[in-house]
């Protein structure tokens, strides 16, 4: 197919061919073309099929509000659904395919549904799929999710890259329109540092797709003039193909910039950038976007808004049709006329809703004066229209205008209201703008040229001049003010035949009258029951003229009846930009251990804890499946040795004078008498008395504390740790910094770690003697001669155990000679699936113990909360309920067969009790193989346990359907008596 | 949102962790007669404002300041950002 709608003039390099195929069929057209115009040079008018009833729908607009126009662009992963022909640049080899129908798009199976669509009126949902209950799963469900959505997703993992970035500017201007150039330049000129933002590829707005004249000359010259100086500026940042989704709080832009998406590919570039743009001030010089006329069957391929037909002509050179129509409430639908006539299509009639004299002359146009369109013919292109007098004008293009809608969309982001402007029928920006935005141009009602390069300019001085800059001096663009007159014509009767409002929803006039009828009548009901506005274009053409019509039925004043609001994003913004890098692995930063590399090359295999990756276990020799390796590591270590990195515990380093006392605060037991050289176990709550954390408080010197948390509150309980330094106990002299990534630190346990660490910790730093570093001892240290180093001897595992820490960078080689040292004991290093089993084993309260509902008391620590002093959570811990006799205590569990296995998150039963959370006693929390004892054994919390020992209970899981008898122990199932951690 | 720290200058709200209202600053004396009922009150009970409200923010991402933050629930609009500390000072608190 040739370009048959090709015509002279036009913004486009004819130069240049591209080639590029909608649904298969190969076409051409220009740099400098969007598909919408290059498919309508093509005289291809029929391009997608509606939502609903599927009907044969063609491009209505030439910009960002297009509600019919969607396509399918790119082909494999890179495809992107609903993406809109009259913003796409067309690009060489660009592949389109047109939505929603199945079958050809000529030949829809789906349209069908257009002849059932008496039934399918607003509320249909509601009302037809309500009964039989038994319906809904296999019969309404499939068909409604099978004809839900128009494009369809690749499946695919989406091949692009996308960046986000942070720019500051004194002045955003949003638009480059002749508002906008004019505010940008003269900002700029003042010295302003100035971003200039704007959705389409070239600037210039409708200077472009008209034919007026700046500083005497046309106006698409001054644009480019005026682009080409600002571009020459260092205090200038233009960014064309940028939509400002966003108007955040405190003068926050959200900005979508899309840097690659006219080119065949991204070449490995960022496909698009997601700006956060913080300026000081901003003017808002969006424009207007042109409103439909409702009327019968108004959505036939080839009826288009009367500016986007004059766009396509002026910039693009393609008329999309050969004989065209214009029906317009206002004097701006005749210079659609003249433009076209100008270019010599040929202009059937011009319809105008109001009685008046014709507005200029167009050659060859006949003038019809109060008069509408009531029906159209041409099922997949427009043949015929039929005017309210009955007469019948044979057409292939119908322009219809029906008045101009400020775009005032990122005044509402921050609950600004439009108000109502009579002169131009139309909302305008209200008072409560976003702070430091002004709005100028059409955005602000102002619709003609002079107007809006003088409101942009003034914009701008009154912006630069109140952050301290000089206004340019220089004479505002000059141009002239054209004919914009109108009178408020929505929709004209058209008897039984349906009028289109929201093309893309499938909304009529006769849904908005049915759903005042129902009683639908505000305007969030009337949304809500009729999906006007709902859809992907969020109602740019359609939520004005669904408002006018309601405020018809209800007889009241437009303003009356309500008003419209957006919210962000003015159009959609892709989720993969949102997401930006963050995909994959780097959905979050992730964290190495210092041992990482040596962890790697030794078979680990890694688990995320937090945003850590920790060694789960390490794979010897011929083991098969985890427990192999994690039997092993647990008798290794219990039998001879074994070294575990702990890195990830929080380490805070608390110094000052006040420390000990400030740990007191912070820690339910009491820390102030600690002896210097001395480790304490310590339990924080929260300040309603839940224990929060556990720990570890070395005191390295009198005024020197160093403090262990778990690894999932590290940061939490540092942050806690501020608080109540800096609110509640100011004057305190106690600082602290978070350590946890400045010291490597190893567990090495079993009955050879002193043998082990007597190798590695220089004799004359330490005496590693029981008696010189008993249990709960600590120190420095120096290792490996001469590598500062701390020691302490504390035990996760119940095994006689030291946990060694030097400077992180030294950490992979501590680990080196750690194992080199432990050969002849035949050490080994695990992991913390070993590390979990070996504290179950023990009756170590770990994370599935402190869940959040956790007294001291559940957990046999009542005793530790210090009478004596206040901490944080004293007073809460010590309400009734949460101390009573029969609460849940933390004690051991063994299955009463030994082979069976235990299930964590079993909730226990007495024997002879129904299994109903009346009887709850309580729940298993954490179960583990013990390679020890050779069977399976639990922690949990069951109602007075510490006085149960013994008992048989039931372990019921409905979740899995089982329940086993078991027995109450004590939960330290190895060494009750802690003799080997004191060895 | 833009949080001005008085020490550090204007910052992106993402630098920040929000905590609740500042009267989490006025903690009960735990030997009061009444210590359980005004903790339960500090704990729990918090006035919903709509309007100008002070809260507590910590610039976690930055230098670890705790900010009293005056900000509108309504509009968002900061009237007034200061250091904690200094806040807790003039209400009374001390060691």
């Amino acid at each position: 197919m040739s370009q048959i709608n090709r015509i002279k003039g036009g913004l486009i390099d004819r130069s240049k061919t591209l080639n590029f195929t909608f649904n298969g069929k190969s076409m051409q057209g220009h740099a400098g073309d969007t598909l919408a115009s290059a498919l309508l040079a093509n005289g291809q008018v029929l391009v997608g099929r509606s939502f609903k009833y599927h009907r044969p729908r063609g491009i209505l607009t030439a910009g960002s509000e297009e509600p019919n126009a969607l396509v399918q662009l790119r082909n494999g992963a890179a495809q992107e659904p609903n993406t809109r022909a009259t913003v796409t640049e067309l690009f060489n080899g660009l592949a389109a395919t047109s939505q929603n129908h199945r079958g050809s798009l000529e030949f829809d199976l789906m349209a069908m549904t257009d002849l059932v669509s008496p039934f399918l009126a607003a509320g249909f949902y509601y009302k037809t799929f309500m009964w039989p209950a038994a319906f809904w799963e296999k019969f309404y469900e499939p068909i409604i999710r099978n004809s839900a959505g128009l494009g369809r997703l690749s499946m695919q993992e989406d091949p692009d890259t996308y960046d986000k970035g942070f720019l500051h500017c004194d002045l955003l201007v949003i638009g480059a329109g002749p508002s906008g150039l004019s505010a940008a330049l003269a900002a700029a000129r003042s010295g302003a540092r100035v971003i200039l933002a704007d959705e389409d590829f070239a600037p210039g707005g409708r200077l472009n797709s008209e034919t007026l004249d700046v500083d005497g000359m046309a106006g698409a010259d001054w644009a480019a003039q005026t682009v080409a100086e600002l571009a020459t500026m260092d205090n200038v940042r233009l960014m064309t193909r940028t939509t400002i989704y966003g108007a955040f709080d405190h003068g926050v832009y959200g900005a979508l910039e899309r840097c690659t998406d006219h080119l065949p590919g991204s070449g490995g570039k960022p496909r698009q950038v997601l700006w956060r743009i913080y300026s000081k001030r901003a003017v808002l010089a969006a424009g207007a976007t042109e409103r439909p006329i409702a009327f019968g069957n108004n959505d036939r391929p080839g009826i288009m808004l009367a500016s986007a037909v004059r766009t396509y002509v002026n910039r693009f050179g393609v008329t999309p049709g050969q004989k065209v129509a214009v029906l317009t409430n206002n004097d701006d639908g005749w210079r659609t006329a003249s433009d076209l006539a100008a270019k010599g299509v040929e202009i059937a009639a011009i319809i105008d809703t109001r009685d008046r004299p014709a507005v200029c002359d167009v050659p060859g146009a006949r003038h019809v004066r109060s008069a509408g369109v009531v029906d159209t013919a041409g099922r997949k292109a427009l043949k015929r229209i039929t005017l309210t007098d009955g007469q019948m004008i044979d057409v292939d293009c119908l322009a219809v205008s029906g008045g101009w809608n400020p775009a005032v969309h990122l005044t509402c982001h921050q609950q600004g209201r439009p108000v109502w402007n009579e002169k131009i029928s139309a909302f305008v920006p209200g008072k409560d703008l976003p702070p430091g935005m002004v709005v100028a141009g059409a955005a602000s009602g102002a619709l003609t040229l002079a107007a809006a390069l003088d409101e942009g300019r003034k914009a701008a001085d009154s912006q630069v001049k109140d952050l301290g800059f000089t206004p340019s001096k220089q004479a505002v663009p000059k141009a002239q003010d054209e004919a914009y007159e109108g009178a408020p014509k929505w929709h004209i009767p058209s008897g039984k035949k349906r009028a289109w409002v929201d093309f893309q929803n499938d909304v009529t006039v006769k849904d908005i009258k049915l759903s005042h009828r129902e009683g639908f009548k505000s305007v969030e009901h009337l949304k809500r029951y009729t999906t006007t506005g709902m859809a992907t274009d969020q109602g740019k053409t359609s939520n004005m003229s669904a408002l006018a019509i309601m405020a018809e039925c209800t007889g009241k004043s437009i303003p009356e009846t309500g008003t419209t609001i957006f919210r962000p994003p003015y159009t959609p913004v892709p989720i993969g930009a949102l997401a930006g890098r963050a995909r994959g692995q780097d959905f979050r930063p992730y964290r190495l251990t210092p041992s990482h590399e040596w962890a790697t090359k030794h078979g680990a295999t890694f688990v995320e804890v937090g945003n850590w990756l920790r060694a789960q276990w390490f794979v010897k020799g011929n083991e098969k499946g985890w427990r192999d390796s994690v039997d092993r590591e647990v008798l290794n270590t219990r039998n001879s040795v074994g070294i575990c990195d702990v890195t990830t515990l929080g380490k805070i380093d608390i110094q000052g004078k006040d420390a000990a006392e400030f740990l007191n605060k912070v820690y339910a037991n009491a820390f102030a008498k600690l002896a210097v050289g001395r480790v304490r176990y310590g339990i924080m709550l929260r300040e309603d008395g839940i224990c929060y954390d556990d720990g570890t408080t070395a005191r390295m010197s009198e005024n020197h504390f160093v403090m262990t948390t778990t690894t999932a509150n590290a940061v939490l309980v540092f942050r806690r740790m501020e608080f109540a330094r800096q609110c509640l106990y100011p004057d305190m002299d106690v600082h602290m910094i978070s350590t946890t990534d400045a010291w490597a630190q190893f567990a090495v346990a079993g009955p050879n770690a002193r043998k082990l660490l007597s190798k590695i910790v220089d004799a004359d730093s330490q005496d590693m003697s029981n008696e010189g570093f008993p249990f709960m001892a600590c120190g420095e240290v120096t290792v490996c001669g001469g590598t500062p180093g701390r020691l302490f001897r504390i035990s996760f595992s119940g095994e006689l155990a030291y946990e060694i820490a030097v400077p992180a960078r030294y950490g992979n080689s501590l680990m080196e000679a750690l194992m080199k040292a432990g050969e002849e004991f035949g050490a080994c290093p695990y992991g913390t699936e070993a590390l979990g089993v070996m504290r179950i084993e023990k009756g170590h309260a770990a994370g599935n113990e402190l869940d959040g509902r956790t007294t001291a008391h559940m957990l046999g620590m009542g005793g530790m909360v210090s009478k004596k002093k206040d901490c944080i959570g004293k007073t809460l811990s010590q309400r009734p309920e949460m101390n009573r006799e029969d609460a849940e205590k933390l004690v051991g569990f063994r299955p009463v067969d030994r082979s069976k296995k235990l299930i964590a998150g079993s909730h226990f039963i007495n024997k002879g009790d129904e299994a109903t959370m009346a009887n709850d006693q309580g729940w298993m929390t954490s179960v583990a193989w013990s390679p020890s004892l050779d069977h399976s054994v639990g922690l949990g919390f069951i109602k007075s346990g510490d006085t149960r020992m013994g008992e048989i209970v039931r372990a019921v899981s409905p979740v899995h359907d089982t329940e086993m008898e078991v027995e109450i122990v004590s939960a330290h199932f190895i060494d009750p008596e802690g003799e080997r951690l004191r060895a | 949102m833009i949080i001005n720290h008085p020490l550090l200058g204007p910052r992106d709200v993402a630098e920040f962790i929000y905590l609740g209202d500042a009267c989490l600053i006025d903690r009960p004396d735990w030997e009061a007669d009444d210590a359980a009922e005004k903790f339960h009150e500090y704990g729990y009970i918090r006035d919903n404002i709509a309007g100008p409200m002070q809260e507590l923010w910590y610039h976690e991402q930055g230098d670890r300041s705790w900010l009293v933050v005056t900000r509108d629930t309504i509009t968002h609009e900061i009237t007034d950002v200061e250091m904690a500390r200094d806040v807790a000072r003039t209400r009374g608190r001390s060691k």
